[in-house]
């Protein structure tokens, strides 16, 4: 008895480099399904909105449409509104991955795993009430769902993140009374101390609009001067945007009954301690925290995957080299599951496994079956013995050329660059379009307008050079 | 004031105008959405962000972030218990109930629990 596929390939997770993935290996004939737990396709790109160097938008939702209508125009079944809830190494004749959700179990020769970044909280007294949410919760109910979360909020913690969302808030007209740091405790680590914050801050200077930041940024260096620099900050916070900036104001406690009612702030020395007798409270019926960003990795995990921990990439990240491979088989990975970076790193990275899942399919079940690529209902397809025969690859919807090379060994870890007589639809070799991908990640990097974290392009380096 | 929905943005566009609401209740009350809205934006448009009260502590509780990982926005929906508002799309018909503080074994709530425990350790 063999064991049916639903799909050649399996991603999870259809954000931009799980679309993208999907998107390029269905283009080599691979049958791919992409799950979501998400309503629409997009992950976290639908709620994106800001305007580049040249002064065009980046608008997430258009650019989630383009890659979704991409995606299904090369045959990818995108399935929303589906959560995995497990995931295990497929045993028996058929190897492969089962993936179990709660639409019933799904069965993959490869899987991806691309299920981005989330958010860190931090715990401030009074953030159960109603009306106090992530700043990543109020950036998807504005530009995604289109409802206001409040008149007046305050955003708590002073990352990039947060001053990007703080735009997209008031470009949508929604009030936020200040921008303040979170309470001193464990939990919140630099994120309490006003010099530390202020320090990050200055890495982001090129995309401010105040002088003092802009100035701010030539003192980087030099500690004292930053301390200087922080001492003339006024109490009042600098505006941005028309929202006060208040990097010597921390929160104390959320306060309301039923919901949010206002924020207990006191004014903190540099180093972060309150200053005694300045409390007062501001009214807002909401509250936004804003925590790091952190690899989603749960379902790597769960695979059995090794991890490595990154601090500049945002905590733990699952071993992978630069072609998305991780040390199991058939399991990769792409996009901020990676370390969080920017969406067009990831769209970038999308490709990247994209080419590498095609050529290992390639190198280990010979070229995609057509009797797969017929099955419009995108049911079981592609069973064991149809891959391994390998006849019906001739046609013209099969795009690839040369003969399957059956006795190949897995080509994760180690193998060398993979037989240049797979060729796609283009003529190019796909090892060739496969360098040309992993450029184009380096080149994304290198123009990200915002780096999350400093020294990513150092420590990619060096964890790829590591796993050559 | 209800803040409601933002209806026109000057970069993403006016809000698509769409005369199929879709009805349902939330404990009970009539409310409506608009088509692909989550429960969760349909009841924040209204001004319902309490949507559920802890089991434990009674706590009223709402969306904190939004996007299914935090499971903060748990309601029942036709029966179903641990529907994440903040992922599922309103459906004509639906009755979403909001989940209530559950009885305490032996008698004790969480806050006495914690009066205890302060008091041991003095």
């Amino acid at each position: 008895m063999s064991e049916r596929f639903s799909a050649d390939i399996l991603v999870v997770g259809a954000g931009p480099a799980g679309l993208c993935a999907a998107a390029e290996a269905a283009q080599y004939g691979w049958k791919v399904t992409v799950l979501d737990e998400y309503m629409r396709p997009g992950g976290r790109l639908l709620g994106q909105l800001h305007q580049e160097r040249g002064g065009n938008w980046w608008n997430g939702i258009q650019e989630a449409k383009r890659l979704a209508d991409s995606a299904t125009r090369a045959g990818v079944e995108v399935r929303t509104g589906v959560s995995v809830t497990g995931l295990e190494q497929a045993s028996g004749v058929a190897e492969g991955w089962d993936v179990w959700t709660d639409s019933g179990r799904f069965r993959g020769r490869q899987l991806l795993l691309a299920t981005g970044a989330a958010e860190s909280a931090i715990p401030v007294p009074g953030w159960t009430l109603p009306g106090v949410m992530s700043i990543g919760a109020a950036q998807v109910m504005t530009n995604v769902q289109r409802v206001r979360v409040g008149n007046r909020g305050v955003v708590i913690g002073m990352s990039v993140l947060a001053m990007a969302i703080l735009s997209e808030l008031r470009l949508a007209g929604i009030e936020i009374a200040a921008v303040v740091l979170p309470p001193r405790h464990p939990l919140s680590g630099d994120a309490s101390i006003p010099s530390q914050v202020f320090a990050s801050l200055l890495r982001f200077a090129h995309l401010a609009p105040r002088p003092l930041f802009r100035m701010g940024a030539r003192l980087v260096q030099p500690s004292v001067l930053r301390k200087l620099a922080l001492a003339g900050y006024p109490k009042r916070g600098l505006k941005l945007m028309g929202t006060p900036l208040q990097l010597r104001r921390t929160a104390l406690e959320i306060i309301g009954d039923g919901g949010v009612e206002g924020v207990r702030v006191a004014d903190v020395q540099p180093n972060g301690s309150a200053i005694p007798g300045s409390e007062r409270v501001v009214e807002a019926d909401f509250v936004c925290i804003a925590g790091g960003l952190y690899p989603l990795v749960e379902l790597a995990a769960v695979a059995g995957c090794p991890f490595r921990y990154i601090p500049q990439l945002g905590g733990h990240v699952p071993e992978h080299d630069e072609r998305m491979r991780t040390p199991l088989p058939r399991l990769f990975v792409a996009g901020n599951i990676t370390g969080v970076e920017s969406a067009k790193v990831a769209i970038a990275q999308g490709r990247v496994a994209g080419l590498s899942m095609a050529m290992s399919m390639n190198e280990a079940y010979g070229s995609a079956s057509v009797e797969g690529r017929r099955d419009s209902r995108g049911a079981e397809l592609l069973d064991g013995e149809n891959a391994l025969r390998g006849t019906a690859s001739l046609e013209s919807t099969n795009v690839l050329r040369g003969a399957a090379s059956f006795e190949s060994e897995n080509a994760f870890r180690g193998a060398a660059p993979l037989n240049e007589k797979y060729a796609a639809r283009d003529g190019a070799p796909l090892e060739e379009k496969l360098q040309t991908a992993l450029e184009a990640v380096k080149q994304a990097r290198r123009e990200a307008l915002i780096q999350f974290q400093p020294g990513i392009v150092e420590v990619r380096q060096e964890m790829y050079a590591k796993s050559r | 004031m209800k803040p409601g929905r933002i209806r026109e943005h000057p970069i993403l566009g006016p809000l698509a105008a769409s005369s199929a609401e879709i009805a349902f209740t939330f404990d009970g009350v009539s409310c409506s959405a608009l088509p692909g809205e989550s429960i969760a934006a349909a009841l924040l448009a209204e001004g319902v962000r309490r949507l559920r009260d802890h089991e434990a502590s009674g706590t009223p509780r709402g969306i904190y972030c939004n996007i299914g990982h935090c499971m903060e926005c748990r309601v029942t929906v036709n029966d179903t218990i641990g529907v994440r508002a903040c992922l599922t799309p309103v459906a004509e018909g639906m009755d979403v109930r909001s989940g209530r503080r559950l009885p305490a074994p032996f008698g004790h709530s969480p806050d006495e629990d914690q009066g205890r425990l302060e008091r041991t350790e003095r």
